[in-house]
C-alpha cells in the first residue's frame, strides 16, 4: 500500500498560519512525524486560501529540507503545481491532480513527463463529479489514454475514482468500489489506484472506524494507495493486517513489526 | 506466421542483503579468504534478467568428534583424519576445494559424549589453525548445551566473523547477544514454515540484531523427502525479499549432506537394495542431486559432505553461472 500523509494541507490551521507567517515549525515536524510513522510521499496543499505559486514553492521547500519522502504536490492550480515541482531537488514526487479535463491534461502530463513525476487523475471532468461507476471509468479511461499517449507509463499514473461522504451519499460508496475494480482492469500491471480517504467520513462521528472499514474493503477490489491521516495507528495497523489478507505479504505472528520494519521504521516505544 | 514470443523480463525493485563471512588480518581476523553471498536482484541464475554478484558457495562438514555414525562411503574418504577436527577440516579445504568450514559441535550432545564447551571451543581453534577458509559452527542442537556451548566458543573465535547456528523462534537471545558482541554472524532457522522464517528473523531484530547479518535456513529436504516443500518456501521467500520484504531479503542457507545421507537411496549398499547401482556412485549423486535443486531454489550456501558430490557440485555452480565445462 501506498501511504500518502494528509497532513501538510492549509486547511489545518496551524500549516494555513505556518504559510501566512512563513514559520517552519509546524511544516517541519509534521513531515518528520509522518516520514516516522512510514508515509512514502507527504501531501502538500497550499489550500484554497493562497493564489500564490510561490508560497506552494516555499511549502514544498520546506518539507523537503527535513526529511527524504517523495513529495506529492497537491494543488488544483497549474502554476502552484510548477512552482511546487521546481522547487524540488530531483526526489520523486506526485502532481496531485489532474482531471479529465483535456486542457488541463494537455499541461499537466508533459509536466510530470518533465519533471519524472508520477500524477493523480481524478475520475471527474468539466461537469463535475461522477454520480455512477459509468462515469468514473469513462473519466479514468480518458485519463489513462491521454497519459499513455502522452508518454506516462501506468505505473507512474494515479487514478481517484472520487469517494463521497457516505453520510450524504450513501450510494456513492458502493459505485466507489466497482469503479475501482473496473480500473485495475485498464491495463496490465494496472495503474496505482487511489483515493482522498477522510472524504467518506466526513461529518460523520465514526470517522475512524467509518476511514478503515472503507479502506479494506477498497484495498479488496484493487486499492494500492491512500490519502489518509498516517498518525492513525488503528488504520495502519487495519492496513497492514488487509496486506496478510490479500497474500500480499508473507504471514507471521509479528506481522506489524514486519510492516514497519518493511518501511524502515523503529520500533515503537509507545 | 511467426508467433511473437512476449519479453517476460522483470525488474525487481529490491535486492537480497549481501553477507561476508570470515575476517582476514586486516579486518581484526586469521583468515586467508573470506566469502560473500547473497546480493541477488533477480532469481537463481536469471542473468537475463538481473545479476547474482555472487555465486553459490559450498561448505564441507567437519565433526568435532569422529562421525561414526555417517554411512560407509562419505565415512570413509574421511576414516583417517576424524579423530582430528584440524586434519579433517585441512584435508576438505585443500584436497576437495571447501569455500568454508561447517564445523557441527556433534560432540557436546548431552545424549552423546557431552563434550564441555572449552573442548568444543578447542576444536574450533583447531579448525581455524588449519585451514585458511571462514567457518560456519552448528550447535549440537539440545538448546540449552548449546546456550552454554556458545558463548564460550563464541568468544574463543571472536573477530573471525564466524556463522553461528542456529537461532530460532524459542531460542535466539543468547546467539543475538553473542553475535553482537564477538561480531558474528547468525543463521535463523525454521521448521519448513514460511511464517515462522519471517518471524525468527523479526525477533532477531527486535532485540537489536541487523538483519544484514542473518542467513536463512529453512530447513533442508533430501530428494524424495520433502525438497518440495522446502523449494516452495524458498521461492517465496525469495521473491518477497526482491519485491521489497526486508524482513525476508536474506541469503539462504542449505544443510545438504546430513538430510541426503540420511535416506535409504542415498546409504543401503546395493545388496540390501538389489538392482539400485553401487552405492558409492549413488550416494554421492543423490547428494548431488538435493544440492542441484537447492541451487535452483536459491541457496546461497551449501553444507554437503561427499568429495565427489562437491565435485559435481562445484561444476553445476560454475556451469549455472555461465561458465566452466
Amino acid at each position: 500500500m501506498i501511504l500518502i500523509g494528509e497532513r501538510i494541507n492549509a486547511g489545518f490551521k496551524d500549516i494555513g498560519a505556518a504559510i501566512r507567517e512563513k514559520n517552519p515549525t509546524a511544516v517541519e515536524e509534521w513531515a518528520k512525524l509522518q516520514a516516522e510513522r512510514g508515509a512514502d510521499y507527504l501531501d502538500v496543499n497550499i489550500g484554497a486560501a493562497s493564489r500564490d505559486p510561490e508560497d506552494m514553492a516555499w511549502l514544498v521547500r520546506t518539507a523537503a529540507a527535513v526529511v527524504p519522502t517523495k513529495i506529492s504536490v497537491d494543488s488544483t492550480k497549474i502554476e502552484a503545481v510548477q512552482a511546487g515541482l521546481e522547487a524540488l531537488d530531483g526526489r520523486g514526487c506526485l502532481i496531485n491532480s489532474t482531471t479529465a479535463d483535456p486542457g488541463k491534461l494537455e499541461k499537466l502530463i508533459p509536466l510530470a513527463v518533465k519533471h519524472d513525476a508520477s500524477l493523480l487523475g481524478l475520475a471527474m471532468d468539466e461537469r463535475g463529479s461522477p454520480q455512477n461507476v459509468e462515469r468514473r471509468v469513462e473519466n479514468a479511461a480518458m485519463v489513462f489514454m491521454a497519459a499513455i499517449e502522452g508518454g506516462l507509463p501506468p505505473e507512474r499514473l494515479f487514478l481517484d475514482p472520487i469517494l463521497m461522504p457516505i453520510k450524504f451519499m450513501q450510494e456513492q460508496t458502493l459505485n466507489v468500489l466497482d469503479a475501482i475494480e473496473q480500473f485495475t482492469h485498464l491495463s496490465d500491471p494496472a495503474p496505482h489506484i487511489s483515493v482522498g480517504l477522510s472524504n467518506v467520513a466526513s461529518k460523520a462521528t465514526e470517522r475512524g472506524r467509518i476511514n478503515r472499514t472503507f479502506l479494506v474493503m477498497a484495498m479488496a477490489r484493487g486499492l494500492d494507495a491512500v490519502i489518509c491521516d498516517v498518525m492513525d495507528d488503528e488504520l495502519i495497523a487495519a492496513i497492514a493486517t488487509a496486506e496478510l489478507m490479500l497474500n500480499q505479504e508473507i504471514y507471521s505472528d509479528s506481522y506489524e513489526r514486519a510492516f514497519q520494519a518493511r518501511r524502515g521504521l523503529r520500533r515503537r516505544t509507545t | 506466421m511467426t508467433a511473437e514470443i512476449p519479453d517476460v523480463k522483470k525488474t525487481w525493485p529490491h535486492s537480497i542483503n549481501t553477507v561476508t563471512i570470515g575476517a582476514t588480518a586486516t579486518e581484526g581476523g586469521t583468515r586467508t579468504s573470506t566469502i560473500t553471498v547473497g546480493g541477488e536482484t533477480t532469481l537463481p541464475f536469471y542473468h537475463f534478467e538481473g545479476t547474482m554478484p555472487n555465486k553459490p558457495v559450498l561448505a564441507m562438514e567437519v565433526w568435532d568428534v569422529p562421525a561414526e555414525d555417517w554411512p560407509e562411503p562419505v565415512k570413509k574418504p574421511f576414516a583417517d583424519v576424524m579423530s582430528d577436527p584440524g586434519t579433517w577440516a585441512k584435508r576438505c579445504v585443500e584436497e576437495h576445494g571447501a569455500e568454508l568450514i561447517c564445523l557441527r559441535l556433534k560432540g557436546c550432545d548431552p545424549n552423546g559424549a557431552d563434550r564441555t564447551p572449552q573442548e568444543a571451543a578447542e576444536a574450533a581453534k583447531k579448525v581455524l589453525d588449519a585451514v585458511g577458509v571462514p567457518l560456519i559452527i552448528w550447535g549440537c542442537g539440545n538448546v540449552d548445551k548449546d546456550n552454554e556451548v556458545f558463548p564460550v566458543v563464541g568468544d574463543a573465535v571472536s573477530g573471525e566473523n564466524c556463522l553461528l547456528g542456529t537461532i530460532s523462534e524459542d531460542n535466539y537471545k543468547t546467539l543475538t547477544a553473542l553475535g553482537t558482541a564477538y561480531k558474528h554472524k547468525l543463521i535463523a532457522a525454521s521448521p519448513v514454515d514460511i511464517n515462522l522464517a519471517k518471524q525468527v528473523n523479526i525477533l532477531a531484530m527486535d532485540v537489536g540484531f541487523p538483519p544484514e547479518n542473518i542467513l536463512i535456513y529453512p530447513s533442508t529436504g533430501a530428494l524424495g523427502y520433502g525438497i518440495e516443500y522446502v523449494y516452495t518456501i524458498m521461492e517465496r521467500l525469495r521473491i518477497a525479499g526482491l519485491k521489497g520484504d526486508k524482513v525476508v531479503a536474506m541469503p539462504m542457507l542449505c544443510d545438504i549432506g546430513i538430510e541426503a545421507w540420511g535416506v535409504k537411496e542415498a546409504k543401503a549398499p546395493e545388496s540390501e537394495v538389489p538392482g539400485w547401482g553401487d552405492v558409492n556412485e549413488r550416494g554421492p549423486m543423490w547428494e548431488a542431486a538435493t544440492a542441484y535443486v537447492y541451487l535452483l531454489a536459491g541457496a546461497d550456501i551449501l553444507i554437503m559432505r561427499h568429495p565427489d558430490a562437491v565435485r559435481i557440485t562445484k561444476n553445476t555452480i560454475a556451469r549455472l553461472m555461465g561458465g566452466g565445462a
